[in-house]
């Protein structure tokens, strides 16, 4: 009965008259375009402000225009293209990650039913049975604009950028996607327009706490932003994989990056904080989820988790590549699994009846109670035995290693220690290095 | 002509420029990049025969992933190789050529065949389970379950093996950020080594670094330069100038 429901509600999309979708194509583009300014703008007064800074303040009120003009100068200035580019996968990587950017937000519903030049149309340019599988497709082609970018300059830094940066991406959507799953049962729906409905007596942020966790983190490796903005990390690659960029190109993936934030904000409030609806004093308001308001508490909404990205900024040390990829898939995406392990067996045992929901709450935390304290048990022990083992080896260590044991050369045994080669050790002994070159040098002057 | 051909011819004929590229092309990145564009436009004509799932999972699974990784294992192996048009297989062209050529005449004629008979539609398809995504549920959770676990024990096997496969036992213990911290400490050098080279007369590796007392450090030489007769002076260019 839910599904026969929930399909009549798609069939307000695809009836709109051309002006309207070309209305609403060109309204989300300006929309997007100045969330970007904007966000430039915030990031840059927050984290000024974080710094005991003030921040730009010279063009406009407040320096709200600085962005703008920094885009100008950025346009005009003069582009350079490397020699050892492949030029035309050069030029395109920009475009791919730019257009990816624009294009997901066509699914996010902004706001319900409201009338546009006499029409009757829902403020989202369209919707699908499977419109957040159409993001998470989108991203994908999306992290081949900062593939091709570091393959295509033809250069080292950028090309380990973009290795690194397409290595952390892939990672990062197995655990997002994974953190959609749960999201998908409670709704049964994959459509945005729908989960957004489904959130109506309660927002998915306090049912479904784990996966609005394995959510945001995921969405912070996704958009390469600090603490894990390694594919740019600036102290090891110069700039990333946009190194070799320049002007209008390098624009475009400023631009990209920055649409990309919002895009995740915007799908973390649709999937988990209501999407359009309004939080809980301003809801009493019988006036509050009709018109044109939702488009505010939206907008809200997303601000508050782009404000939270720059405070991550201002905060947090960058990652170690090692420790971030192992966070990633020895930690997110298992964890999301068991979880959507237990969702899923509740979800089951409520359709069945079997089962009171709050029931089967304090079951599943008694579960993940007695899973802890057994891994905790489980490290305990790991940790004597880690001891026993370094006794042995500090025992082996005291052995003198034999390189040649048997006759035959050998590697050493767990905590020898390998003898330098030959050749550098006479060099040490011989003492090559300073007094021996001061004095040639003195020699070839008298000569 | 409906918008539906008009997708059908613009899309069909992409793909297939995708599909020769892949084959045309000789740098290897450039051809998984054909492919990439022809599963993207692939992608699309299943969105216009009202198919959105399969169209969004062939972008997910083909574009992003598959073909991500052909990129990724290229781009490590080697920027700029290029296939060599050699054959190394003896008739090994004559053979291919013979097998495509079969495969093609097996695939029109089983699409032929299907053809001949009236289609019974996509609503006939959906009826019963309420829509396109329940219709795909049912048959891959229902009748195809058995199917669909044994293809996914495959895949694990194939995940575990490579595991095994790329799996390296370590000697010791594996240093700590502390421990190293500790060693770099109670080391003489606290700061990084000096860097090899002396700026404005010759910056290659097996030059030692100008000490500010003006003796020269081995140090900062990688370990290989570091024997007899593989240091060059760092002077060496002045005296030779004279």
């Amino acid at each position: 009965m839910i599904h026969a429901q929930a399909q009549g509600d798609l069939d307000i999309f695809g009836n709109d008259p051309a002006a309207v979708i070309a209305v609403k194509v060109l309204g989300i583009f300006v929309i997007m375009v100045l969330m970007t300014l904007l966000t430039i703008w915030a990031e840059r007064r927050v984290v000024g402000r974080m710094q005991m800074r003030i921040g730009p303040n010279r063009v406009g009120p407040f320096g709200l225009l600085q962005s703008l003009m920094d885009g100008i100068k950025l346009a005009l200035k003069e582009e350079i293209i490397p020699k050892g580019a492949h030029l035309a996968v050069y030029i395109i990587a920009p475009v791919i990650a730019a257009t990816t950017a624009f294009l997901t937000f066509a699914v996010i519903p902004l706001g319900p039913q409201v009338s546009i030049f006499g029409t009757v149309t829902p403020l989202q340019l369209t919707d699908f049975p499977v419109s957040v599988l159409y993001i998470l497709a989108i991203a994908s082609v999306g992290i081949y604009g900062i593939v091709l970018a570091g393959w295509s300059s033809g250069s080292i830094y950028p090309l380990l950028g973009g290795l690194r940066s397409s290595a952390q991406m892939i990672s990062y959507e197995i655990a997002m996607g994974l953190s959609f799953v749960a999201v998908f049962l409670y709704a049964e729906s994959m459509s945005t327009s729908q989960i957004v409905a489904a959130q109506e007596p309660m927002w998915y942020i306090v049912l479904l706490l784990p996966s609005f966790i394995i959510y945001t983190t995921a969405m912070v490796g996704e958009t390469n932003r600090a603490p894990f903005d390694l594919p740019e990390a600036e102290g090891e690659l110069v700039g990333g994989f946009h190194t070799e960029y320049s002007s209008l190109k390098f624009a475009l993936f400023f631009l990209a990056e920055y649409v990309n934030m919002v895009t995740v904000s915007a799908l973390a409030t649709t999937l988990f904080l209501g999407g359009w609806r309004a939080p809980w004093p301003i809801s009493l308001w019988d006036q509050a989820n009709v018109g044109w308001w939702p488009m505010l508490w939206f907008f809200g909404k997303v601000f508050a988790f782009i404000f939270v990205f720059i405070w991550l900024r201002g905060t947090l040390p960058r990652l170690r590549y090692d420790q971030f990829m192992k966070f990633g898939w020895k930690v997110l995406i298992p964890v999301s699994i068991a979880w959507i392990l237990i969702v899923a067996v509740a979800r089951y045992l409520r359709s069945s009846g079997g089962l009171e929901a709050r029931n089967l709450l304090f079951a599943a935390s008694a579960v993940l109670v007695v899973v802890v304290l057994i891994s905790y048990a489980l490290d305990l022990r790991r940790k004597k035995s880690d001891e026993i083992e370094e006794q042995r080896i500090a025992l082996e260590a005291e052995k003198e290693f034999d390189p040649f044991a048997g006759g035959f050369p050998v590697p050493p045994m767990p905590g020898q220690v390998a003898q330098q080669s030959r050749r550098v050790k006479t060099t040490i002994s011989s003492g090559v290095s300073a007094p021996l070159t001061a004095s040639e040098t003195t020699e070839g002057t008298n000569v | 002509m409906n918008g539906e051909s008009v997708v059908f011819w613009v899309s069909g004929a992409f793909a297939v420029a995708g599909a020769l590229g892949m084959v045309v092309s000789k740098k290897a990145v450039h051809s998984a990049l054909w492919v990439a564009f022809a599963m993207i436009n692939i992608a699309v004509l299943y969105f216009a025969l009202e198919a959105p799932f399969l169209g969004t999972t062939q972008i997910v699974v083909y574009t992003g992933a598959v073909m991500m990784l052909f990129l990724f294992v290229l781009m490590i192996v080697g920027v700029d190789s290029s296939d060599s048009l050699l054959e190394t297989i003896k008739g090994q062209r004559l053979l291919a050529s013979l097998f495509a050529l079969t495969f093609g005449g097996v695939i029109v004629a089983s699409i032929s065949s299907t053809l001949a008979s009236p289609s019974s539609g996509l609503a006939f398809a959906n009826a019963g389970y309420g829509g396109h995504m329940q219709g795909i549920a049912n048959l891959v959770f229902g009748t195809y379950l058995f199917a669909f676990e044994v293809l996914s024990a495959l895949l694990i096997t194939a995940a575990l093996g490579a595991m095994v496969l790329a799996h390296n036992e370590r000697w010791t213990p594996r240093k700590t950020q502390d421990q190293m911290q500790r060693e770099r400490t109670l080391s003489n050098h606290v700061t990084p080594l000096p860097a090899p080279g002396v700026l404005a007369r010759n910056n290659s590796v097996d030059t030692p670094a100008l000490l500010p007392d003006g003796t020269t450090s081995i140090e900062s030489l990688p370990n290989a330069f570091r024997g007899e007769g593989q240091v060059s002076k760092a002077n060496s260019i002045e005296e030779a100038g004279k």
